[in-house]
């Protein structure tokens, strides 16, 4: 039983509150296409932003660059966020796990700022003493991995928690070695959240500006940066021109990830139905 | 039993030393060692020109260069004059609070939401979930830039404002108090939202059910019943936007006024303005005291909820 408050009042401050997250992304898009560096009014339909987009070398280097850093930031984290999150679930003693998992964790609690703070100066450190590395994508991968691992950490290990083991003792029964165990049952259980971490560390430093502001080097500014430096000075619709591209493009992503994601489920749950229903025509022929 | 099967598989594992030397090595590479660094220069003399800072062993005259300076200009209050210097303690003071108020402000619009949410048919939950983290996967760096544009003079909201004979003039928004809290609230709405929603979709609602049956208002079965066994969903939302709020640089830099210098912006100011790795450093370790001090009094209060259990 909903009291009548309960029904209109939430159905009122829930459309309130969807309206409050999707303003901004309905204003960028709206604008994106006006005919005038107007922000208040539309003045009239026009592409001419959308052609400065392709024209603005700055934003067009940047966005090539965070590309090549998230996609790069992404697979690290991946393949460390598996690491860590096999190493919390899977081996309880070991010396220095607590120190261990403390450190993976800070990441997630630390100010930006201070990681930030933090990576320059041991990369300052390392470039006097081996001349190495110099300031720019390198040095921003690592930063964006520290996070991005944090997080793909997250993920994996809460999927890996969940996960049977006993299939995997079976494997093992039947005499498969430990690296096939991995392979073929281990892997291809946790794929979906190992793709999950790919795309949040991909996502994150895609759109980091902190970090990045810390580690990147003279001439090497990532998009966000160069956005974060257009946005200090004013409004500029060719801006919410990149941002349109960029809402429809994660939409598109995330939207059949979701599909993708059930679709495996049904699948599986199909599977185990046959399974089951071959094993009752086995018992009772 | 399941617990000894663990430990002789991995005792089996060769791999075991392979599988935890990587992730240690890397994160005592470009984590431990970093903090390490931070931590050692905040306690030098800041250098000359060429070097930033001065070693903290003079290796020629064996004098140990150890400075609480660093510190001590932080929580010192100078009376210059005019004014009393506490530009640190100010900074850090600002931060708080608007980190407090942020969390504040997520909870009142976040609550109702998440409630309304846990009380939608099971059957749209998914898909109204969805819509609070789409936005959210989309740059929060452009969200917030959105922002700058519909607060501003000549804004969307302005022009609305006065369209409807609200207001003559245009209401200074941008650049304010409010507009970096308008901003705030909007990016870590969703961080109050998932933790308070996994709270309530798993509340028993026939107990608000039983509470009407017995003639309470409704008002006061949410009091007693729902905020009381939402308590843990509260405090972890509370804590997911209160951390990350403290350290927030990109927000304030865009929507702030000059006048609101958050504690993260002092940073950068003294790392890239002022060229004092060592104060920089200090105030960095500073912060890092603010962010752990909630967070042990939460592990803590958690920690003890665990243990009732």
């Amino acid at each position: 039983m909903k009291s009548w408050l309960e029904k209109h009042f939430g159905k009122a401050w829930m459309a309130l509150v969807y309206l409050f997250l999707y303003l901004p992304l309905f204003f960028m898009m709206v604008f994106s296409f006006n005919s005038t560096r107007q922000d208040a009014n539309f003045t009239g339909f026009s592409l001419r932003w959308y052609e400065a987009l392709t024209k603005d070398t700055k934003l067009v280097e940047g966005f090539f660059l965070s590309l090549k850093v998230a996609t790069v930031t992404g697979v690290l984290s991946a393949v460390l966020g598996t690491f860590a999150a096999f190493v919390l679930v899977r081996y309880r003693r070991f010396t220095g796990r607590t120190l261990f998992s403390g450190m993976v964790n800070a990441p997630l609690v630390m100010p930006e700022v201070v990681i930030g703070l933090s990576l320059l100066l041991l990369m300052v450190g390392a470039q006097n003493a081996f001349g190495w590395p110099e300031r720019g994508l390198l040095t921003i991968v690592l930063g964006h991995t520290l996070l991005g691992m944090a997080y793909g950490m997250v993920v994996i290990q809460s999927r890996l928690m969940e996960m049977d083991r006993s299939i995997e003792e079976a494997a093992m029964d039947l005499g498969a070695r430990p690296m096939q165990v991995f392979f073929l049952i281990t892997l291809p259980n946790i794929f979906q959240a190992i793709l999950a971490a790919f795309l949040l560390s991909f996502t994150l430093s895609f759109d980091d500006v902190v970090i990045s502001e810390f580690l990147s080097g003279p001439g090497v500014n990532t998009l966000p940066q160069v956005i974060f430096g257009y946005a200090r000075r004013g409004i500029n619709p060719t801006i919410y021109a990149a941002a349109t591209l960029l809402i429809v493009t994660v939409t598109v992503v995330i939207v059949s990830y979701s599909v993708w994601v059930a679709r495996q489920t049904r699948r599986r749950e199909r599977e185990v139905a046959a399974a089951a229903r071959a094993e009752v025509m086995a018992v009772a022929p | 039993m399941s617990d000894l099967h663990t430990s002789s598989t991995s005792l089996a594992m060769p791999g075991k030393r392979f599988v935890i030397g990587v992730p240690f090595g890397w994160l005592t590479v470009f984590f431990l060692l970093p903090f390490l660094i931070l931590l050692y220069i905040s306690f030098v003399d800041m250098g000359g020109d060429i070097h930033p800072f001065k070693p903290l062993w003079d290796s020629q005259t064996g004098v140990l260069h150890l400075k609480y300076e660093n510190y001590w200009t932080i929580f010192k209050t100078d009376w210059d004059g005019a004014l009393f210097q506490t530009l640190y303690i100010e900074a850090y003071l600002r931060s708080v609070v608007y980190a407090f108020v942020t969390a504040l402000l997520c909870l009142l619009v976040g609550y109702p939401f998440a409630y309304f949410i846990a009380r939608s048919p099971a059957s749209v939950r998914p898909a109204l979930l969805m819509l609070v983290m789409l936005p959210f996967w989309t740059s929060f760096l452009l969200r917030v830039y959105a922002w700058k544009g519909i607060l501003a003079d000549q804004g969307v909201l302005n022009q609305l404002l006065m369209a409807l004979g609200v207001t003559s003039e245009p209401i200074q928004m941008l650049y304010t108090n409010v507009s970096m809290l308008v901003g705030m609230t909007y990016v870590y709405l969703p961080f109050m939202v998932l933790p308070l929603y996994a709270n309530l979709v798993k509340m028993d609602f026939r107990l608000l059910e039983a509470a009407y049956d017995l003639g309470t208002t409704p008002f006061k079965a949410f009091w007693l019943i729902t905020v009381p066994l939402s308590k843990a969903g509260i405090i972890a939302g509370f804590m997911l936007v209160f951390i990350p709020s403290v350290g927030e640089f990109v927000i304030p830099s865009l929507l702030g006024g000059p006048e609101n210098i958050m504690i993260g912006r002092v940073v950068w100011d003294e790392m890239f303005t002022a060229n004092n790795w060592p104060r920089a450093s200090a105030l960095a370790v500073v912060m890092i005291g603010l962010i752990v001090v909630p967070l042990a009094l939460y592990y803590h209060y958690t920690g003890e909820q665990d243990e009732k259990r």
